[in-house]
């Protein structure tokens, strides 16, 4: 008997757990790739200030988020680090709309403790150098086109390391494990490094056009469209070019 | 043939595969014999402290691992610093660093099966040697090896088997380097995570043979002992 009323007790508890999940479904979850973290944490604040509502973000690598939502992860919005993987999902008819372009990438190369750097400095560097995997990272694309433009892939290919990620290529600079490497100009901007780095030209590299995408399998697309336009807002667009980007809404200073 | 299939990403993510699990093999053998030796017959208070110490990986997140050797690695810290200075080059991303962590990572797989064998040995078979003149070191080479040669086969199996299966110490500290640190499960996770399912397909069904074989043929070992 006594049994019967803990096994009744803990369904009722299961339950409550249940439901509780389906009632917070009008959060709002955003996966976002990694660069871009820091940057839309400093936008949801005054978001969830502004419209009561409440966000969740899930952050990863652009490939590994896109994977998700190709099968079936709830997320209502992907900030993506390119306009491939949105693009996939729209070719996939995945997509609700049509992908919008919130920011472009800009990749800077950092060498702690190096004060002035130039692209000499890239070119004399003997050690390791740290990139974002080219494979699945679009900085770290950018980062061998970089390398190829100088005419440096070949010398250099030995030296670079990959972070599976922009955030583990930034983790590997940051602890010291790599002198240098490229990472993300948004980066530098979060942690609040000054000298050390070169921004390099973007006539280097592709531009990084970073698209936001609503999947169609997002519970609550509704809060995904309002997100967006809020991101697409000319303050905010505003800060987000302050946080290291050129700004996806009509883009100045950017061919 | 040989020569182009390990110019492949998938050839060249089975070579350091095996090398790393072969080498991390060898050494756990070779410190595991006498510290399971050790802990076996070992009487003091500390024995469940070093216990506990041997058989921490296999409670602990990788990620615990992975982050104190990141920190460890970092020139910026004396073990780093040290190895920097003797060797010319750092330890995190390379080689010598999978090693290091996968020996730690395997270590209570190939310890525990070997303590677990030297326990039940007959004590008095090595007390008799002792009488006939045996010194420890023979005793060891000509009593316990050969009585304990199936938990000796076991660790081994099981400490390559753990190394082959080694994923989050890798990502964290290994820098994803074809040729070098890019184990197979890395290239899995890389193909994986770029779209590329054929060579995910490949690689996961190949590790899915390989450990199933391995498993049954651990159990039919077993068996055996058993009859």
């Amino acid at each position: 008997m006594k049994i019967l009323s803990v096994i009744k007790g803990l369904a009722g508890l299961a339950l409550g757990a249940v439901i509780s999940v389906q009632a917070s479904a009008d959060v709002l979850k955003i996966a976002v790739s990694a660069n871009f973290h820091s940057a839309l944490k400093e936008l949801v604040t005054p978001f969830e200030k502004q419209t009561g509502d409440k966000v969740a973000i899930s952050v990863g690598s652009t490939g590994a988020l896109y994977n998700q939502i190709s099968h079936g992860a709830p997320f209502d919005l992907f900030l993506a680090a390119d306009k491939r993987r949105p693009q996939m999902l729209v070719d996939a008819g995945k997509a609700l709309d049509k992908p919008v372009t919130y920011a472009y990438g800009r990749l800077a190369y950092w060498k702690p403790g190096a004060g002035k750097v130039a692209y000499q400095t890239i070119k004399a560097e003997k050690g390791r150098i740290a990139i974002a995997n080219p494979r699945t990272a679009p900085y770290g694309l950018a980062a061998q086109q970089v390398l190829e433009h100088m005419g440096l892939l070949d010398t250099k290919k030995h030296q670079l390391v990959q972070g599976n990620n922009i955030a583990q290529t930034w983790q590997f600079v940051k602890t010291g494990n790599v002198p240098s490497g490229f990472v993300a100009l948004s980066q530098l901007r979060a942690d609040n490094v000054t000298g050390d780095y070169l921004v390099l030209k973007e006539d280097l590299y592709d531009r990084i056009e970073q698209q936001a995408v609503i999947p169609k399998s997002a519970p609550n697309s509704r809060l995904a469209q309002k997100f967006l336009e809020y991101l697409e807002g000319e303050a905010q667009q505003k800060q987000i070019q302050d946080a290291g980007y050129y700004p996806g809404v009509h883009p100045t200073g950017h061919k | 043939m040989t020569e182009q299939l390990l110019q492949t990403t998938v050839g060249q993510a089975v070579w350091v595969t095996l090398k790393l699990a072969s080498t991390t093999t060898l050494i756990l053998m070779m410190a595991g014999l006498p510290l399971a030796w050790k802990l076996a017959n070992m009487k003091s208070r500390a024995r469940p402290v070093i216990e506990a110490l041997v058989g921490l990986p296999m409670v602990l997140p990788p990620t615990v691992l992975g982050f104190y050797l990141l920190v460890a690695f970092s020139p910026q810290n004396l073990p780093g610093k040290l190895w920097l200075d003797m060797t010319g080059s750092t330890l995190a991303f390379s080689f010598t660093g999978l090693v290091v962590a996968s020996v730690i990572y395997s270590l209570p797989f190939v310890v525990q099966p070997l303590q677990r064998a030297f326990e039940q040995l007959d004590k008095g078979l090595l007390e008799s040697a002792a009488t006939l003149g045996a010194g420890p070191l023979d005793q060891f080479i000509s009593i316990v090896l050969p009585q304990s040669l199936r938990a000796v086969l076991l660790a081994a199996c099981l400490g390559f088997a753990h190394t082959v299966g080694e994923f989050g110490v890798v990502l964290m500290i290994g820098g994803n380097l074809p040729g070098e640190t890019q184990v197979l499960s890395i290239a899995l996770f890389e193909a994986v995570e770029t779209q590329d399912f054929t060579s995910a397909h490949t690689m996961a069904a190949g590790l899915l043979l390989f450990a199933l074989i391995l498993l049954v043929s651990l159990y039919s070992l077993e068996r055996k002992e058993h009859r």
